[in-house]
């Protein structure tokens, strides 16, 4: 996957287009807005990560004028500022994430995973799998190797969240914005008690687990590989 | 803020003792003038009798009793206010204008002052005179008086219009005053109506200032001047905040990035046996650390600038209802794994102003201290109301409760996290939640629930929207 870096920040930005070429993608990088704005409207990305505040272009303005010119391409802003309206604002400039510094190197690879997921044309699905476990978004009901599961509404959408984004690392901050639709820290472990209740009621008694968790990053559904 | 009455300004009450004073100056003018034209016209009087008297006794060594009688009667005849009697020893008249000898004319050469009858227009009448009485040589007197009635009436007149005068120039003072004090209040309201203005958050408002110069205006434009410096202060806050947050936040990102990019080299990659792989517990402590230390940073930036009142946060309409529902289902899971029952009870109309991420963030630090406190079996309650008081939130648990003495110094800045520096978490849960509660004018009040710790933050009502 193509991606763009516009980060003013030298070791920074080496670390970040280190860390995404490690990642198997290829990145263009960019120190300055005008420079990114260039890039980006001259060559096509899967996703673009501009840093908010820029030299010659703030990073708002460059993502507006992205946008002026058609340009459709998923933004993930980064942002040393305050983060309590900035993230709003960035978001209508036209920004589809943002992330706020420091972040966890394994957020930012999991955001820009389901930005290109959200990319990708998917054909309109009425039911999503992921080895045996079934889940039908119209019925919403789930059921695994022909058994019903018994969802709650809450564990439904979190279930379609993450079999959405199958084989994709999913953090915890990822679930509450999506899943609950807030967008804080929470302190404690709360969305690790969720996935175990939902883990209980489709992996419980199952040879093969399907919903795995990524070691200081978050979680993952995926089937079974016969290697691993 | 409300305006005080008229009558409760420091203007009134001003104008109220100069009226006083000026009442008091007008009563002892018009008496002291009263008192000196009385002296002047008395003198005046006795100049003249005294003149009469002059002319008559040299009229009467001249012609003697009989030529005086003459002139006495010839005087007499002229109707004017010069009034005559000339009298025997026994005081019994003989000639002049007045029918009776005055009962206190006694003692010769003396002023007297009485009363006498005269017939005008067929009708007695007792008019005032004063006179002097003359002793003649051979028993006779002689009385040579002025009639004072127009005197006395005009002197009448004076005495019973000093009482209306004082009370009109009372009145007038008082009228007058008013006017002016409302003048300075509506002056002093439109200050003060500006001032609460910025109170309330706006601070690009400014004092108007008229063309008078007068006090008022140094009044306002020392305010004026006054404001641009806060406001230059609050940038400064501000732009002082947003470098700290940027100049802060790079070099953490840097560290972190490094500590992730070494970490990401040894494993999984390279295989357990390297034994530069032993250090990747210390490393990802070291990244653990680095997170926590931001986390302390963002929350401390936070109660930073809704101590210095810098109000970043978009504000909107939101319900606090399906807030309060959604974090005690997110946290369901977690006060079940815990026993303790997690209740959720909204009730009325929880509309507020405010910044949803924020107040979510808050209500999760409560219902997360409230679960981390109250033991298996307990209860917490999280509540979103409105109250006479205004729009509450409000988590109740039945945990050990925060003692009465300690909960106000809990909420404070900093105890809390000398108190928590070494338990779990941040130690800023609280003090963020009363930070959040600063930026929305709300309250965090902490109570005791009976037991357990009932807290609860107290919204204003939000200001009726203009359609």
């Amino acid at each position: 996957m193509r991606i763009l870096v516009v980060e003013d920040d030298l070791e920074a930005q080496r670390y970040l287009v280190n860390g995404l070429k490690e990642a198997g993608h290829v990145v263009d990088d960019a120190a300055d807005g005008e420079t990114g704005l260039t890039l980006a409207l001259s060559r096509p990305y899967d996703v673009a990560v501009i840093d908010r505040m820029l030299p010659k272009l703030d990073g708002l303005k460059v993502v507006a004028d992205m946008r002026e010119h058609g340009n459709t391409t998923p933004v993930l802003f980064l942002s040393a500022l305050s983060e309590v309206d900035d993230r709003v604002k960035g978001l209508k400039a036209g920004g589809d994430d943002y992330l706020t510094k420091p972040y966890a190197f394994v957020e930012l690879l999991a955001r820009i995973d389901a930005l290109m997921r959200r990319r990708s044309p998917q054909a309109v699905k009425t039911k999503l799998q992921v080895g045996d476990l079934e889940l039908d978004l119209l019925t919403r009901t789930a059921q695994r190797a022909g058994a019903a599961i018994d969802l709650q509404p809450r564990e439904f959408r979190l279930l379609e969240y993450l079999m959405r984004h199958a084989s994709q690392v999913v953090t915890r901050t990822m679930l509450l914005e999506s899943v609950w639709e807030y967008h804080f820290d929470p302190q404690t472990n709360v969305i690790d008690v969720h996935i175990s209740r939902l883990r209980a009621k489709i992996d419980k008694g199952f040879d093969t687990a399907l919903l795995h968790t990524v070691r200081g990053a978050g979680y993952m559904i995926r089937a079974a590989r016969p290697a691993a | 803020m409300r305006a005080p009455s008229i009558l409760r300004t420091q203007a009134y009450r001003i104008v109220l003792v100069y009226v006083a004073v000026f009442a008091v100056s007008v009563t002892a003018l018009i008496a002291f003038t009263y008192w000196n034209t009385k002296r002047a016209l008395d003198a005046q009087t006795d100049q003249i009798i005294e003149a009469e008297i002059t002319g008559l006794s040299e009229q009467y060594q001249q012609l003697g009793l009989r030529g005086l009688a003459d002139v006495v009667i010839s005087r007499s005849a002229h109707g004017g206010p010069g009034l005559y009697l000339l009298a025997n020893r026994y005081k019994q008249p003989i000639v002049g204008n007045l029918d009776a000898w005055p009962p206190n004319g006694e003692r010769p050469s003396s002023f007297v002052d009485f009363d006498y009858q005269r017939r005008v227009e067929n009708q007695l009448e007792t008019r005032e005179a004063r006179g002097r009485v003359f002793a003649l040589p051979g028993g006779f007197f002689l009385l040579v008086a002025q009639d004072v009635h127009e005197r006395y009436l005009t002197e009448r007149l004076f005495t019973t219009t000093l009482p209306w005068t004082v009370g009109l120039v009372l009145l007038l003072g008082l009228i007058g005053g008013a006017l002016m004090s409302r003048n300075m209040l509506v002056r002093l309201e439109q200050i003060n109506r500006t001032t609460t203005e910025i109170i309330d958050g706006d601070l690009s408002r400014r004092v108007a200032v008229s063309d008078a110069h007068d006090e008022f205006d140094a009044l306002a434009e020392n305010l004026n001047a006054m404001l641009d410096r806060i406001e230059r202060l609050m940038k400064g806050v501000r732009e002082v905040t947003d470098s700290v947050a940027h100049d802060l936040r790079t070099p953490l990102n840097r560290l972190r990035n490094r500590l992730e990019s070494t970490l990401r080299h040894m494993t999984p990659a390279n295989d357990q046996a390297n034994p530069a792989n032993d250090q990747a517990p210390e490393i990802e402590a070291a990244v653990a650390e680095t997170d926590q230390l931001i986390t302390t940073f963002n929350a401390l930036l936070l109660i930073a600038e809704a101590d210095a009142g810098v109000t970043r946060g978009e504000m909107a309409p939101i319900d606090l209802a399906p807030i309060a529902e959604d974090m005690a289902e997110l946290y369901a899971p977690l006060a079940e794994e815990k026993g303790v029952t997690l209740k959720i009870a909204p009730a009325g109309a929880t509309m507020i102003d405010g910044n949803r991420s924020l107040i979510s963030q808050a209500l999760a630090n409560l219902v997360d201290n409230a679960i981390k406190y109250t033991p298996a079996g307990g209860t917490v309650t999280v509540t979103a109301s409105e109250t006479p008081m205004g729009v509450e939130l409000r988590v109740a648990d039945t945990g050990p409760g925060i003692p009465n003495g300690e909960r106000a110094r809990v909420v404070e800045r900093f105890v809390r996290l000398e108190a928590s520096r070494n338990s779990p978490g941040t130690g800023l849960g609280l003090s963020l939640v009363a930070a959040v509660a600063r930026l929305h004018d709300a309250k965090l009040l902490l109570d005791d629930n009976q037991p357990g710790l009932r807290a609860v933050i107290r919204f204003p009502r939000p200001a009726p929207r203009v359609r």
